[in-house]
């Protein structure tokens, strides 16, 4: 059934909020920190719990891949709606905060990679 | 034509997902008939979104782009927060814990670094147009962090309204930059395997713009760029107006 995939992306996702508003509580501020990333986790766990006991069926997984696949169609409503003509118009020092500092990480991240990570280049492509 | 206009009214939602279907068909025909599918249909739909949402604040003069005029506010609500949040959960069915332990040194460095890079060029550039104070240079600096850290902060240290608006506009020029900047440079910059996608995620932080321009990459990396994505708008609320704010306070007492 569809609806057991969709209920367990429910309960990962619930979890998560849950537990980055309490994060967010402890350190003081009134945000949801990590949410959406504890709830990833949550998720991947349950399904691999799921798969070892083969309680995981396709229809279920299809539910949840249903989600999976709206993830565009949801970020381009989500561009649809931001507030562009502010951001636009804001002036100057608006444009150059928002998009100096990410050319500047687009030139460092290369360095990075490199430094920190020297076998990316040569494995990650094995596992895909 | 007005019964047609109060069913759209009554069905927002669908008539939503209407809407994204024809923008998408025409993205992807945009894509391949015309441009030889040298940018991807997704990334050429994501930057249409966006000119919507500036023709959308255009018309109504709201701050919610398309979704301020009556007829598309179906599209508010998909693309709002839940909806998004509950997508993103969703791409981890794809992602491995195997790949998530291995990039774990390399998004933790990232992610400091990136929201480092981000406030202190945020703060430089706030200098050059003549902020002196640590409040409002903080403000600034975090909004070039993201559109929520620079609302918290400006909030957390007394910062005035303008500059908290300015704070945010920032945050949303940086989304709109990652999301068309991701596609383009992904090749160059070696932005191809899920442990570059976690380093590229911590570095940039935006959650939205990141995974929005790694969908238009290769939507396989769009779970490991969101994990540590995730974290940067936490980690930035808990470091900008704090830590930050006191070294900021050092060279600019009030």
């Amino acid at each position: 059934m569809n609806i057991y995939g969709i209920a367990v992306l429910a309960l990962a996702y619930l979890l998560g909020q849950w537990m980055g508003e309490f994060l967010g509580s402890i350190i003081g501020i009134d945000a949801n920190v990590g949410g959406v990333g504890f709830a990833m986790m949550i998720l991947m766990l349950l399904k691999e719990w799921l798969v070892k006991n083969s309680l995981m069926s396709m229809e279920m997984e299809a539910g949840i891949d249903f989600w999976n696949k709206l993830y565009i169609p949801v970020v381009i409503a989500m561009a649809a709606s931001l507030n562009v003509k502010s951001a636009v118009s804001s002036g100057t020092l608006a444009i150059a905060a928002g998009a100096i500092p990410v050319v500047v990480c687009l030139l460092t991240f290369p360095l990075i990679i490199k430094k920190f990570n020297p076998e990316t280049d040569g494995n990650s492509h094995q596992h895909h | 034509m007005e019964i047609l206009i109060s069913i759209i009214d009554k069905n927002g939602l669908i008539f939503g997902f209407l809407v994204i279907g024809l923008i998408t068909l025409f993205s992807d025909l945009f894509s391949k008939k015309i441009l030889n599918s040298r940018i991807p249909g997704s990334a050429i739909a994501i930057f249409l979104g966006l000119v919507l949402g500036y023709l959308g604040g255009f018309f109504s003069g709201g701050e919610k782009g398309l979704a301020d005029l009556q007829l598309f506010k179906g599209i508010g609500f998909l693309g709002g927060a839940m909806f998004r949040d509950f997508a993103i959960v969703a791409t981890a069915m794809g992602a491995s814990f195997y790949l998530v332990k291995r990039a774990g040194m390399l998004g933790m460095i990232s992610l400091l670094l990136g929201i480092f890079l981000f406030f202190f060029i945020g703060v430089l550039l706030a200098y050059i147009w003549g902020y002196r104070d640590a409040a409002s240079l903080c403000t600034i600096g975090a909004g070039a962090c993201t559109y929520i850290v620079g609302p918290v902060t400006g909030a957390a240290v007394g910062a005035s309204s303008d500059v908290i608006a300015l704070s945010i506009a920032a945050g949303v020029v940086k989304t709109i930059v990652v999301t068309i900047f991701t596609p383009i440079a992904a090749k160059k910059i070696g932005l191809h395997s899920p442990e570059s996608a976690m380093a590229y995620g911590g570095l940039m932080g935006t959650s939205s713009g990141v995974a929005a321009g790694l969908a238009a990459t290769d939507p396989k990396l769009v779970p490991y760029g969101a994990v540590t994505a995730t974290f940067y708008t936490g980690v930035g609320c808990l470091l900008c107006p704090s830590f930050f704010f006191l070294l900021l306070s050092l060279f600019f007492p009030n």
